[in-house]
């Protein structure tokens, strides 16, 4: 099909679209991902976790901290389960 | 002075292995004395592309566990006498290698020869970080394909963090090792173009290897491609990229074949 295309097209090569696609990914893997990426989300959660902990007791492994790249914009989800009445006092005896 | 090469490039498959035979052979054909590496313990290949896959007794996990001397280990080559080789282990794990274990047999080494190269496994476990943790300078083996850039990206990443020169504060000193590059087929716009991989990895360039049938006979006949075929393009690519390492500047050309015009139209088509 692509052959198809390009015999009545003329010459549009796929070149320039590996080129976009790997600039828009690597920039992305770059700020936030590859190697920097664990570092980056480790900080955001122990931050968070630590503002919202002044004002609300909170089970620390319920706080999650997702970052979902997409192709134009990035979306950093924070998920945190803040407990009721009685899980909190069960917290609050096992620490 | 010793120099620590490590020829490295995330994903599999692109040509570390060849371009480690290649670039040691032809280092040894510049007078340079060589050893080269194999870290890919488990799957162990450079002994076979360079043909002295039969010679082996020790290997690199025996030297680094202290069961073997270091001279036990090293295999000298047939053709280059200035040219050593240290095989993998075939049939241990990665696990096997220790840090300090690489660090006393590459120090070592840096007593005896001009040129270490260290061929990476693929991937960026292990195998990989430890064949990169001692290296001075690092040749990145990229092909004009999207997953291939993306993953050397990584793994300069790793080049300027995880390496012991990184953790000290110096730079590991980076080259770009373009491989089955199609210079037609990237002026057509149909592969990345040489340019676009630089705008990208943003790396020094050291060569452009052609596509090339030349390569795939050499490792068949166990013979570095610029041993066995000393005037084809890719081992003309890869002797400029050996001059350009030992610092001479070296106009950047895309080596071409010779082809006959019958055989031009058949690969044409073909693609």
């Amino acid at each position: 099909m692509m052959n198809l295309l390009r015999l009545i097209g003329g010459r549009s090569g796929s070149a320039p679209v590996a080129r976009e696609r790997l600039q828009i990914l690597l920039a992305h893997e770059r700020g936030v991902g590859g190697s920097g990426a664990p570092e980056l989300l480790e900080l955001l959660r122990s931050e968070i976790l630590a503002v919202v902990s002044k004002h609300v007791d909170l089970d620390p492994e319920k706080v999650v901290v997702k970052m979902d790249r997409g192709k134009f914009v990035s979306m950093l989800e924070v998920d945190i389960e803040v407990p009721n009445a009685a899980q909190r006092s069960k917290l609050m005896a096992a620490t | 002075m010793a120099k620590v090469l490590v020829v490295t490039s995330g994903k599999g498959g692109v040509g570390k292995t060849t371009s480690t035979a290649a670039l040691g052979a032809a280092l040894a054909q510049a007078g340079q004395s060589v050893v080269v590496i194999d870290f890919d313990v488990g799957l162990r290949n450079l002994d076979l592309v360079m043909g002295a896959e039969r010679r082996v007794v020790f290997d690199l996990i025996n030297v680094v566990q202290g069961v073997a001397k270091l001279s036990q280990a090293l295999i000298r080559d047939k053709r280059l006498e200035n040219l050593w080789l240290i095989p993998a282990s075939q049939t241990r794990d990665k696990d096997a290698l220790t840090d300090e274990g690489v660090r006393r047999v590459i120090n070592e080494l840096k007593a005896k020869f001009d040129w270490i190269l260290c061929d990476s496994p693929a991937g960026i476990e292990r195998g990989a970080t430890l064949a990169m943790r001692y290296a001075d300078e690092a040749v990145i083996v990229t092909n004009p394909e999207v997953s291939s850039v993306r993953d050397s990206d990584r793994i300069i990443g790793m080049l300027d963090s995880k390496t012991a020169k990184a953790e000290r504060g110096e730079r590991v000193e980076k080259h770009l090792l373009v491989t089955r590059y199609d210079a037609s087929r990237a002026s057509r716009g149909e592969m990345l173009s040489i340019d676009d991989i630089l705008e990208i990895l943003a790396t020094p360039l050291l060569g452009i290897i052609p596509e090339s049938q030349d390569v795939l006979r050499a490792s068949n006949v166990g013979c570095p491609v610029t041993l066995n075929s000393t005037t084809s393009a890719p081992s003309r690519a890869y002797m400029d990229a050996v001059r350009r390492l030992m610092g001479e500047t070296v106009p950047m050309t895309v080596p071409v074949e010779r082809k006959g015009l019958m055989n031009r139209l058949l690969r044409r088509r073909a693609a």
